[in-house]
């Protein structure tokens, strides 16, 4: 019963501590991209801070002991029903449990049980929706990590080095010996011309 | 057929792209015609959208079919849905028009600056006008930001293709773009999980609906982090740090073609954000953030104007100058008022024209004389009429002279100003105005006075370009048109001041009359 309560007290973090995590994916991400001086370890926190957002989309469709939303074609209504009730019944479990955030939720789940026939109600899948939209971000950021690897090896390339200020002061050195890169970077050199 | 003018327009570039990479691999020769006819394809397919949209209205399109769903179901969007309306219409005619232009540039440039990679090349292109017509014709939140990290990163890669010093310029890119863009997907993600759509007008209407949504500091977060994530993708001072140099060290044609329309069209995102998802009464009656707003939009005038004034490297200040222009765009935006939403929506259309004349001049210049630094343009007016002439109304526009385009949107953005009563805004709309006649007119100088130090041949032999080969001896046929093309594109858009400001009147007005 004092556990129960103590939960209760520090609900604002445990029943939300999906999103405490990917915010501190996030912020850790965002430090690594801000801070560190080896492109190298700008990328992790490139893909940490990326990570932080999936895991907030994820976990924001997620519902304890729901199913997978696929409807049951070609079985016959006793089955299904039976597949229901027994995932409503799991879900009541688990419901108690944990936060008490979820047991609203759960025994909506078990009341909607009892006339769920050929379909499941909507409170026993997972929103599909989230997971779908992050499998495009996973996409997007493997494309990005991908150029984003490629550039770090044309700059070593050009500059021998993935470390930013060392990099930084050879774009220094090439544009102040203007005969190494005469082309490119003539500002900051600037003799007054007019 | 005309009802598919949607799909058609953003499958022609994409089409040619990926027939491209499956079917031309080692035939560079291949390159350069498939771009022309995919963009004309596009412009095509884009007027017509156009002249549909001004009989018909706004249409929209259910991409494949997936209706909405029934009235008990709250009528909710289920597949994606493309909009397009007055504006959007007209951006869309912009971008491929644009792009093609452009192309009759990187016709003669592909060779020397991407040699090898020339398919290469021409896919990324074709993919980013894919991103770019997306992003203005989508009405869905999430395939906005998917379309948003295409022409993302393409432009990475049209950038980073460049020279020496574009790697890194395109590394601190990708850092600050993709900050950017998960902001804006954080900001989706709270409008997901409050109101349960992803579809920009059921958003609205929901938002509309319901008091008790409006309030929640969710959506207040929302707003403010998808709004930071387009700054960040715009390159809103303080946040254009990776701006310059990207642009400065890209292939020219890639110059060309993203300086006129990527912080553009992220422009014309911000104000769809603003009229269609969150409504300008939720923005302005509920959340009071004018004044911050319009304030670090005076910031990025006149730093964006002071800085493109302190460099000596041609593109560096047209780089700067579009910083100032974001400023311009942004502050207009956010005066909330109606004049103020119709300069920055016209200034969009007129700054995407001028600095593309102006890149293309100064490109051509560049090309030309071998000099990075203003004194290229020593005698031009005299070697190289054509590319200073485009450069001259490009120039005029900026400063803001009639009856260049620059003159009306600024004007519409002044009277904005005024009705705001937001008066530090006027002002620095016209000290950026004045510095713009500083710097442009200290230019002409140099174009029409210093000839004769040009023919005592006292030329900097440091700043010619590597490969000797590579200088031009006159600018080849397809820049000159497509400098007058653009030329001609600032002239007109400035003499058509009244029905396009008309025009935008009326979508902002449609927009606020859907909202009760």
């Amino acid at each position: 019963m004092e556990l129960l309560t103590l939960t209760a007290q520090f609900e604002w973090i445990l029943g939300k501590s999906n999103y405490w995590a990917s915010t501190v994916l996030l912020l850790i991400g965002l430090h690594a991209m801000i801070s560190k001086n080896n492109l190298i370890k700008k990328l992790i926190g490139m893909s940490i801070f990326q990570t932080g957002i999936i895991l907030f989309y994820v976990s924001a469709g997620a519902k304890h002991g729901a199913q997978i939303p696929i409807v049951h074609y070609g079985h016959d209504s006793h089955e299904s029903h039976d597949k229901a009730a027994h995932a409503a019944e799991h879900a009541a479990d688990a419901g108690q449990q944990v936060a008490e955030a979820a047991a609203p939720a759960a025994n909506h789940a078990a009341n909607h049980a009892a006339d769920a026939t050929h379909t499941l109600g909507e409170t026993l899948y997972v929103n599909p929706l989230p997971h779908v939209l992050m499998l495009t971000a996973i996409v997007v950021g493997v494309a990005t990590l991908g150029l984003a690897l490629a550039m770090v090896q044309k700059v070593y390339a050009a500059y021998g080095s993935i470390e930013e200020d060392e990099v930084l002061d050879a774009i220094a050195d090439s544009t102040a010996d203007s005969t190494v890169d005469s082309t490119v970077d003539r500002t900051v050199k600037g003799t007054p011309e007019a | 057929m005309m009802d598919q003018m949607p799909t058609i327009l953003m499958l022609a570039p994409f089409i040619g792209a990926v027939g491209l990479s499956l079917l031309a691999w080692r035939r560079p020769a291949a390159a350069m015609p498939v771009v022309f006819g995919a963009l004309a394809i596009t412009v095509l397919a884009a007027v017509l959208t156009l002249r549909e949209v001004l009989a018909n209205g706004t249409i929209t399109y259910l991409l494949s079919g997936w209706d909405r769903l029934p009235e008990r179901a709250a009528g909710m969007a289920v597949g994606i849905e493309y909009k397009i309306d007055a504006f959007n219409a007209l951006v869309l005619v912009l971008i491929p028009a644009i792009a093609l232009i452009n192309a009759l540039y990187l016709r003669t440039r592909l060779a020397v600056e991407c040699a090898g990679k020339e398919i290469l090349y021409a896919i990324l292109y074709l993919l980013l006008v894919v991103g770019l017509c997306g992003m203005v014709i989508t009405n869905d939140a999430f395939n906005l930001y998917v379309l948003l990290e295409i022409s993302s990163l393409t432009s990475y890669a049209l950038i980073g293709i460049g020279r020496r010093r574009a790697a890194h310029a395109t590394f601190n890119y990708i850092m600050t773009g993709t900050i950017g863009a998960s902001f804006f997907l954080l900001g989706v993600g709270y409008l997901y999980i409050q109101v349960g759509t992803l579809n920009i007008g059921d958003i609205h209407e929901a938002l509309m609906a319901s008091s008790e949504l409006r309030e929640l500091a969710s959506i207040k977060v929302a707003a403010m982090m998808i709004m930071a994530g387009l700054w960040l993708k715009m390159g809103l001072f303080p946040l254009h740090g990776w701006l310059p140099n990207a642009y400065r060290y890209a292939p020219t044609a890639t110059g060309s073609l993203m300086a006129p329309l990527v912080t553009k069209v992220m422009v014309v995102v911000m104000l769809r954000m603003m009229v269609s998802l969150f409504g300008l009464d939720y923005l302005f009656a509920e959340l009071n953030w004018r004044p911050v707003i319009v304030g670090i939009a005076c910031v990025a005038i006149l730093a964006g104007s002071f800085f493109a004034l302190a460099q000596r490297d041609i593109r560096g200040m047209l780089c700067f100058l579009i910083v100032a222009e974001v400023g311009y765009m942004v502050g207009g935006a956010w005066l909330g008022n109606e004049a103020g939403i119709t300069g920055a929506a016209y200034h969009v259309l007129s700054d995407a024209c001028m600095t593309f004349c102006l890149f293309l001049a100064v490109a051509a210049i560049i090309l030309r004389t071998g000099e990075h630094r203003l004194s290229a343009f020593r005698g031009a007016f005299r070697k190289m009429p054509v590319a200073m002439a485009a450069f001259t109304v490009g120039a005029l526009s900026m400063v803001g002279l009639p009856p260049t385009c620059g003159f009306f949107s600024k004007w519409y953005l002044l009277i904005g100003g005024v009705e705001a009563g937001q008066w530090h805004y006027v002002a620095c709309l016209l000290i950026s105005s004045l510095v713009n006649a500083v710097l442009f007119f200290r230019i002409f100088e140099i174009a029409l006075m210093k000839v004769e130090v040009e023919e005592s041949g006292s030329f900097d032999v440091d700043a010619l370009p590597e490969d000797p080969e590579d200088r031009w001896e006159r600018v080849p046929v397809g820049t000159i048109v497509a400098m007058i093309v653009a030329a001609t594109a600032v002239l007109t858009i400035g003499l058509l001041n009244r029905p396009i400001a008309s025009f935008i009147a009326t979508w902002i007005g449609q927009a606020v009359e859907v909202a009760p």
